[in-house]
This record gives C-alpha cells, sequence and structure tokens, in this order.
C-alpha cells in the first residue's frame, strides 16, 4: 500500500493513499465538524460544512470528500475556514424552523450542536423556513419538513440501503424538498416504516411518532392492569442513550426502571420469541414433511412484512404464518395471563418496548386483535423509552438492577438472539432439528449466520438431508433472495429476512446514530446473553413448556393458530 | 471597415443548411477525410498550434483536452456536443446549428476520431427544439452517406451519435450534470474526482466540448487554415463568434478576429447604442460574468487582455445597457436567474442566492442598511470558495464587480431610504 505523507494543522501524518481529509485529521485527534456526512453512506459533500484550507489553493476544499495527496498542507481551523464554515451554518439555520426547545431532538440535534459549536449568534438574515403541515398521517413516522436540512441521508437510507424509494428529492434551487413521490403522505407514499430514516436525521426532521403520553396516562389509570414486553434488542442499546458503551448489557437496570415507573408487571419479549420458535418450527417442519410452499420465509419483522404486502406480493404464501414475538405476547397477555390474574381483557394495557417503527404500525394491524381487543396497546421504542426513564427521575446509571417477573419472565438463548440477524434462523434450526429428528443438536452455534454479510447462506444436514437456507437483511438484500424466490430459482428451504442492516439491534426505533461500528457491539454483546444462558433452545424453556401444558396443547394446535398466528393480504 | 470576418463561416449561406449534398458542395467532410489519414500525434499538433481554446467559457486548450481524452484506456469512450447554451444572452450555439448543422457533426466526427470515441452525444437544450430536429436529420444523411456509423470512411473506425434534450436546467452547461442528465437522472453535479474525461457518460471516458470549438475543428484540417491562425494576436489565434445584445443597433451573432477593443465591437460591429443614449456598462461572457464599467471599452478582446483587466471571454456574450438602466436592478434581475438555477445541491449557493436575492430587494425597495454590504460580502465570499460546482462558485461576479464599479448607486439607495427608486423610469433588460 502507498502512503501519503501529510500536514494537517502544522502537524504530520502518515495516511494510506485514498484517505479522506477528514479522516487522516481524525488520526491526529482533529474532528473537523460534518453534516450531511454519515459514516456508513456514500460522501456527499453538499452541506459544505467540512471545509479546509488547502495551502496555496484560493478555494477551499470539502474534507469529507477530498483525498489526501502527497505533500498536503491542510489547516482546518483558519480565520478563512472558521468565517466560510460560520456563514455557511448559518445560511443553513436561516431555512431551519428553528423550534428547538420544543423539538424532539433537543439536545440530540446535530445541528444544535453545530451551532453551539461555531459559538452562533443571532444572525441578521431572515429566516426564510416555510412551516409546513406536520406529516403525521402514520402510526409510526412524523415528517416535519420545516425543519429538512437536505442532507440526503434519509433518502440514501431509504433508496439505496432500503431500496424502497418512498423518500426521494424533487424540485431544484431554493425549492428543493426531500419527500415523497407528489407530495403524499407517508401513509400513501408506499413507505414500509422501518424508520430506518428516523436514524440517520441529523436534526428533528424525521422521527419517530411518540406515544409515551399514553403509557403515562396507561399507568395513571388505576383501573387499569398495565404489563410491558421488553424486546430482545433494547437491552443492548438503551445504554447508549446514557452515554454507556455501545452494546453494554442493562437488562436489569432497565426492568428496575420499569418498575419505579409503576409497571404492574415487566415482561421479556425473548420469552415469546421461544413461543414464536415453537410455533415456526413445527411450521416448517410441516412444510417440509408435507411438501408445502418452500421457502418459508419469517414474518417476525413488520417492515419486512410491509414491504412483502406492498411490493411482493407473490411471495406472501411464502410467510410463516406466526404472528411476531411482540404480537405473540400481546395474544397471550389478553387470553392466558388474563385468565390466570382473572382480570378482563379489556382492563389490561399491554405495552411493548421495540427498537421498531413498524412496530407501532404492526400492533394498529386489524388482525392483531383478540375477541375485538388490541393485543398490543402502546407500542415505544428505545428512543421513547429513554425519554420516559428521564422524565421519570431516574438515574439509570446507579439503579440496582432487578429480574422480570413471572410467567414470562424466562427465556432462552435462543430467544435472545432474534434481536440479530440470523438469530431467528439459529434459534429456529436449534429446535426445528429435534423436531425432525428427535434429537438434540449439539454444535448450535452456526457461524454462517452471524455477521453483518448482508445476504448470508448455509446448508445443514438434518436426517440426512442437507437443508439450504439464507438470511438477508436490510431490504435490498432482501429482494436479491426473494427475486431468486419469485423466479423459481430458490433452493433454500428457510429464509429469514430482517427489514434493517444488522436486525433489531439496528431497528428504525434504536439510538440515533447506530452506525455499523456500533451495530457490531450490540451484536456482540446479544451472542454473550445467549452464551451464559443456561437455557439455549427454545423448545427447552420451562416456562414455554408449561403454557403448553396448561393452556395451548401443542403447537399448531387449534389454539395457536387463533392466538398466534395471523394472515397477510396485497396492499 | 467590415471589421467582423468570415472564416469559420466562409460558407454559412447555404440554401438549404440542412442539405448533406450542399455541404459536401461546398467543401464540407473534405477535413475528416484528411484528417482519417494522419497520425494522431498530427491531428494533435495541429489543434495545439491553433492554440483553440474551449469556447463554452472554461477556455480550456482544446488540444490538451483531445490528448487526455486520447490517453484514457477504456473498451468504449464518449464525445459529447454541448449545446445546452444556457448561459444568459449567449446565442451563438444556436447559430451555428442552425447555419450549419453538418459542420458541427463534422468537427464532431474528427475529434471523435482523435480521441478514439465510439459514443457521440449531442445535448441540446430544451428551447432549440427545431435545431435537435435539424440535427437528428443531419445525423441521418451523415450515416447514410458513411460519414457516420460503422466503418467510417472505410477505416475502421466507429461512431454513433445520439441527440438528447436538455430538460432546462442552467447547470447541465457544467459537464458531470450533464453526464448525469444525459443518464437520464436530474442534472447535479457529480463529486470530482473522478473527472468525466476518466469516468463521464454512463461511466466512460467523457469529452465535452461546445458547440463552437467542435464547429471550428474542420477549419484547422481545411485550406482555410492559415487564413483563421494569422487572424487574432499571438495568444488569442483566430476567430471568436460573440452574441451583442441589450442596447445596441446590431445585436445578433458575429465572427470576429481576436484583437478588437470591445468600442469597436459594440459600437463598429453593433452598430452603437440607439437614441444617441451613453454607454453605462457591460456584461461579458453570460450571466455569470463581470460587469465592466466604460473605463474597459478600450480593452481588446482576446483572453490575455481580458484577463489582465479583471474580465474574461466566457461564452462570447457582450451584453450592452446604456444609461437608463438601474445597476442594482439588473444585478437583482441577474440573482433572480441565479436563485432560480442553483440546482440546490449545496448549501452556498442554494441558500446564498436566495438570501442575495432578498438584500438585492431590500436595496431597491431603499430598505437596506450599510450592515448589508457586510452579508453581501460574507454570503458572496462563502459561495465563492466554498461551492460544489463552478456555478455557486461564479455566479457572485456580476454581483461583486458591479459593487466595484458602482457602489454610488448601491451607497444611492441606502440614502434615498424615505424616497424609494421605483422601476417606472428605469428599463430592466434580459
Amino acid at each position: 500500500m502507498n502512503y501519503c505523507n501529510v500536514i494537517i494543522d502544522r502537524k504530520k501524518v502518515k495516511v494510506p493513499e485514498g484517505t479522506t481529509i477528514l479522516k487522516a485529521a481524525g488520526q491526529l485527534s482533529i474532528n473537523i465538524p460534518t453534516l450531511c456526512y454519515y459514516p456508513d453512506q456514500s460522501v456527499k459533500a453538499n452541506c459544505r460544512i467540512c471545509l479546509v484550507e488547502v495551502k496555496d489553493r484560493k478555494d477551499l476544499v470539502t474534507a469529507c470528500s477530498t483525498l489526501v495527496w502527497e505533500g498536503a498542507e491542510i489547516i482546518t481551523n483558519s480565520k478563512k475556514v472558521l468565517d466560510a464554515r460560520k456563514t455557511v451554518l448559518e445560511l443553513i439555520l436561516a431555512n431551519h424552523r428553528q423550534d428547538c426547545l420544543n423539538c424532539i431532538r433537543n439536545g440530540n440535534c446535530e445541528l444544535q450542536d453545530l451551532s453551539k459549536q461555531f459559538n452562533m449568534s443571532e444572525s441578521k438574515l431572515p429566516n426564510i423556513s416555510e412551516k409546513f403541515p406536520l406529516d403525521n398521517s402514520n402510526p409510526s413516522i412524523v415528517r416535519d419538513k420545516s425543519k429538512c436540512v437536505k442532507c440526503n441521508r434519509c433518502v440514501e437510507m431509504c433508496e439505496t440501503v432500503q431500496g424502497v424509494g418512498a423518500l426521494c428529492y424533487s424540485h431544484r434551487s431554493n425549492e428543493i424538498t426531500i419527500g415523497t413521490a407528489y407530495g403524499k403522505e407517508l401513509e400513501n407514499a408506499n413507505c414500509t416504516f422501518c424508520g430506518q430514516c428516523t436514524t440517520v436525521c441529523p436534526v428533528g426532521s424525521l422521527y419517530e411518532k411518540d406515544n409515551t403520553e399514553d403509557v403515562w396516562n396507561a399507568l395513571d389509570n388505576q383501573d387499569k392492569h398495565v404489563i410491558v414486553q421488553i424486546a430482545p434488542s433494547i437491552r443492548v442499546s438503551i445504554g447508549e442513550e446514557f452515554n454507556l458503551p455501545a452494546g453494554e448489557n442493562v437488562t436489569g437496570k432497565m426492568v428496575a426502571a420499569l418498575k419505579r415507573m409503576g409497571f404492574d408487571n415487566v415482561f421479556d419479549t425473548n420469552f415469546t420469541a421461544d413461543l414464536t420458535i415453537m410455533e415456526e418450527g413445527n411450521e416448517l417442519v410441516h412444510r417440509i414433511k408435507n411438501n408445502r410452499v418452500l421457502p418459508m420465509i419469517t414474518s417476525c419483522c413488520p417492515g419486512w412484512i410491509n414491504y412483502a404486502e406492498t411490493y411482493a406480493p407473490n411471495i406472501i404464501e411464502h410467510l410463516s404464518s406466526c404472528k411476531s414475538p411482540q404480537q405473540m405476547f400481546g395474544a397471550i397477555s389478553k387470553s392466558y395471563y388474563a385468565d390466570k390474574i382473572g382480570i378482563n381483557t379489556e382492563d389490561i394495557v399491554t405495552v411493548s418496548i421495540m427498537p421498531c417503527t413498524a412496530k407501532k404500525y404492526e400492533a394498529d394491524r386489524k388482525e392483531m386483535h383478540v375477541d375485538g381487543v388490541k393485543e398490543v396497546d402502546i407500542v415505544i421504542t428505545t428512543r421513547e423509552f429513554a425519554r420516559m426513564i428521564n422524565s421519570a427521575n431516574i438515574d439509570f446509571l446507579s439503579i440496582e438492577e432487578e429480574e422480570f417477573d413471572s410467567p414470562f419472565g424466562i427465556a432462552s438463548g435462543a430467544g435472545a438472539i432474534f434481536g440479530v440477524t440470523g438469530g431467528v434462523m439459529e434459534a429456529a434450526l436449534r429446535t426445528a432439528y429435534t423436531l425432525l429428528t428427535k434429537e438434540e443438536l449439539e454444535e448450535i452455534e452456526f457461524e454462517d449466520v452471524r455477521g453483518l454479510e448482508g445476504i448470508k447462506e448455509a446448508s445443514v444436514v438434518i436426517d440426512n438431508k442437507p437443508i439450504k437456507i439464507a438470511v438477508a437483511h436490510g431490504i435490498s438484500n432482501a429482494k436479491k433472495v426473494i427475486e431468486q424466490i419469485e423466479n423459481g430459482e430458490s433452493e433454500y428451504a428457510f429464509v429469514e429476512i430482517m427489514a434493517c442492516v444488522g436486525g433489531c439491534i439496528g431497528g428504525g426505533g434504536q439510538p440515533v446514530g447506530s452506525t455499523l461500528k456500533v451495530k457490531k457491539e450490540r451484536i456482540g454483546q446479544i451472542y454473550n446473553i445467549d452464551k451464559s444462558n443456561s437455557i439455549r433452545k427454545s423448545h427447552k424453556n420451562p416456562e414455554i413448556i408449561k403454557l403448553y401444558e396448561e393452556y395451548l396443547g401443542e403447537p399448531m394446535s387449534h389454539l395457536s393458530h387463533e392466538l398466534l398466528h395471523t394472515e397477510y393480504s396485497p396492499k | 471597415m467590415e471589421k467582423s470576418v468570415k472564416i469559420v463561416s466562409k460558407n454559412f449561406n447555404y440554401n438549404n443548411p440542412e442539405s448533406l449534398e450542399e455541404y459536401i458542395n461546398s467543401g464540407g467532410f473534405k477535413a475528416l477525410k484528411k484528417v482519417v489519414r494522419m497520425q494522431k500525434e498530427e491531428i494533435f499538433y495541429v489543434v495545439n498550434v491553433s492554440k483553440l481554446k474551449g469556447r463554452g467559457g472554461a477556455a480550456y486548450p482544446t488540444g490538451r483536452k483531445f490528448e487526455q481524452a486520447a490517453e484514457e484506456k477504456a473498451e468504449s469512450k464518449v464525445i459529447v456536443c454541448n449545446a445546452d447554451e444556457g448561459e444568459p444572452s449567449t446565442f451563438k450555439d444556436r447559430a451555428l446549428l442552425e447555419w450549419a448543422p453538418f459542420k458541427v457533426l463534422e468537427g464532431m466526427i474528427i475529434s471523435a476520431y482523435a480521441i478514439g470515441a465510439d459514443q457521440g452525444y449531442i445535448y441540446i437544450r430544451e428551447e432549440y427544439l427545431k435545431l435537435q430536429q435539424r440535427m437528428r436529420n443531419a445525423i441521418d444523411l451523415a450515416t447514410k452517406a458513411g460519414f457516420l456509423g460503422e466503418n467510417i470512411l472505410e477505416k475502421g473506425f466507429n461512431l454513433k451519435i445520439k441527440v438528447v434534450s436538455g430538460g432546462g436546467a442552467y447547470v447541465c452547461g457544467e459537464g458531470s450534470a450533464l453526464a448525469e442528465s444525459i443518464e437520464g437522472k436530474s442534472g447535479r453535479p457529480r463529486i470530482k474526482p473522478p473527472y468525466i474525461k476518466q469516468k463521464g457518460v454512463f461511466g466512460l471516458p467523457t469529452c465535452i466540448n461546445n458547440v463552437e470549438t467542435l464547429s471550428i475543428i474542420p477549419t484547422l484540417f481545411s485550406k482555410d487554415a492559415d487564413d483563421y491562425i494569422t487572424s487574432g494576436t499571438v495568444e488569442s489565434k483566430g476567430t471568436k463568434f460573440i452574441s451583442i445584445s441589450g442596447n445596441v443597433n446590431k445585436p445578433g451573432v458575429y465572427e470576429i478576429p481576436f484583437g478588437l477593443t470591445l468600442r469597436e465591437i459594440i459600437y463598429d460591429i453593433g452598430g452603437g447604442i440607439p437614441n444617441n443614449k451613453k454607454f453605462k456598462f457591460m456584461q461579458l461572457g453570460g450571466a455569470s460574468g463581470p460587469i465592466a464599467s466604460e473605463k474597459s471599452l478600450d480593452v481588446k478582446y482576446t483572453y490575455e487582455d481580458l484577463k489582465e483587466n479583471g474580465l474574461s471571454i466566457g461564452s462570447g456574450a457582450i451584453l450592452v445597457a446604456d444609461e437608463t438602466n438601474n445597476i442594482v436592478e439588473y444585478i437583482k434581475t441577474v440573482q433572480n436567474f441565479f436563485a432560480h438555477e442553483s440546482c440546490g445541491k449545496c448549501t452556498p449557493c442554494r441558500e446564498g442566492n436566495k438570501h442575495l436575492l432578498i438584500i438585492l430587494d431590500r436595496f431597491i425597495k431603499g430598505m437596506a442598511s450599510e450592515e448589508d454590504y457586510d452579508y453581501i460580502h460574507r454570503i458572496t465570499n462563502a459561495m465563492r470558495i466554498s461551492s460544489f460546482c463552478g456555478l455557486g462558485k461564479s455566479c457572485t461576479l456580476p454581483l461583486i464587480s458591479a459593487l466595484k464599479n458602482f457602489q454610488q448607486e448601491f451607497d444611492e439607495c441606502i440614502e434615498a431610504q424615505a424616497n424609494p427608486i421605483t422601476a417606472k423610469e428605469n428599463k430592466v433588460i434580459v
């Protein structure tokens, strides 16, 4: 590899050829400010915040897009640079509705941070931002165009990473608009509600619909029995909202915080992840043994389901009929659990804490009701949960850990790994093996389906027969796999699809700025949770065994079908 | 004495410009036949000796551009004729396409041969709809006659040319935005490197040349070459097509030798200013060119003389304004154009132009203050040194140069707060 000797701010550094000025400066602990730049995305160089000066050049260059060269001399903090950056920021601010104190991103906004860093004072430029009506037509995502800074991160996410293209840009000049085709509301713009756009928006232009007030109202209502479930991936991400290192497992603190808020019982979605495996594993075995439609595709990701129903209706017959762990929890909370504690289903409020904005949409689906009652009443995301913890005066860092309540508090390691890409596949294989062979699988860790490779394939020998499987995450990757299936070229028996890169640990409701680096940390911790669990297969979970003995009978039973399975239809 | 010349435009008096026969009878395609027998080095030598510079506005040496394009190794290369002619007060490319479609085509085929391109695009602005048809017709006839297509003149050289219509964006005159537009995307400039010459249209090495540049090429390989090269000055050889407009008696397109003074161009060629009005200012090279006062009238129209005086040839537009024009209003019109034509990609150009327009509006309404000068300087400076592409970098030049030459008129706007200027007495051109 060739190296370049470069001088940045009067200090020498040697970096590989092809390094950007931004990255080279980073090696010298020089943090050049950025706005449109996002580590996992292509370089856009449109905000012009990361300007730097090159010796003997009249014009400034953008550090994000300019590669270093041998002998380059760069100054990142000259008066010329600082003045230009400040003017650029002033221009951005003059077309941004400055509503900071009421903004959902107050305190967590890249534009606000820049204003602080640049020591901005009152501008004489008139604020020319237009106040557009909020687009809050859907249950998941809110869009406020008047705050958009035209960085194009959301467009790249929606168009390239997700391959959906619900968001695009249109018009030119000062009228340039980041929005939907024909300016439709997201609800009518074939959005999957995956929420990935909200995790990359640097400001408060795209964000989750906030349902925290609904939770506080439920907790305040003395007539209601309020329970909460926590999805597998939250425990390794919420800590970041309190400045803990990425991926730190804070299960006990999370449970304790919810108890301080006054939830009657705190349960684990990992438990219903185990339940999902019992049903889905049996469905797979049933499909294989009876020559039914294969491959079977997982159905626990609502962003993926929305995509399939909207863009790939031919694939619907491949979808597992199993509800997601969130909805299975809701269903048994309004049936088995209600019976068990002797409370009317109408008086139970089931809250779920999810890494996902599409889960809000899923809970609203007409199919997701038991006897006319919503299975899951309120869904909040990781970010909303963090806001609730702050509102409730809880010192999250020092709170003493507590444990999940019974009966849905015990989960296997297989349930835990639902939170990462490949996890559902791995968990299902651990159980399906036993179902097909009546033997226990010894080698339970499937390295082939782990990690951030976009499409992962593996072949598993069960009963002397090789079964081919595939795992895809990020919708643009999923599209490649389903295209094969639609063309009849697929040899897979079972396919796992998650809409978001990395699976739920990278969901659209996770802390803003979930970069691949952060996702890797979270993935590592999820596998640690699995490894340290004494139960690692769903069918070995004693509370699952009890649930079937006491109530459901067996997987795929009549009652199971009624409560835990669903159907899909083209949109 | 007639000061305009007819060298490149020598045979432009066709009865029917769409007739290939007529073009050939007047010596057309002789240059191509000559060139295909020449070594590539000889071709580049001829172009280099002519000191031909890109006539679109950037004035990049054409010979060097060809050599660089020829050096690129690729399965396929692209030559583009940039006929987007979006620069306000510039209309010489339109005249060339109208008068001599085959000449432009011949220049393009010669250039393609020299650099090794096998695909060509003529990118014509949307408004020149009839000319698009004229060029398609020219391509069809030239293909049938064996000047285009497979194995041209039986020299084993292939070239297919397609006419592409612009969508109406000024920024598409910029090379990478033009490439995006040809690809069917919205016209926004790309990050460079890679440069267009390396990865342009559909990722192929691409050589983009202005209509006028290409139409000069056949002359360089004809018997008129000496006439051409001996015109002009040592540094600015040859001739230039200029578009004269505004307050002149004889607006139009003229071929002139380099080296005339601006006064000669305006008064002798352009016929002077109507109604014996006094000259006030001129803008050279289109909307992004500088504003010059009468002090510049005796500057010679050459690359080197204009540069020395802070001016440039740009697209070859010369817009003349008489004493009845108000400079502030004129600049606001120009600013309005840029605020509308910015592609919207980068902050300084997108937001800066809009705010400059608002500030200029304040001047006109008599609501400006001294503080506005500070903002003008800050914004124009940021735009000039930090915009994404040439549009944002250069579009502040008219305002800056107008302030330099006519600061007093701006000051009067501030002083006349109680007595705002109205548009009534002042004629706004463009």
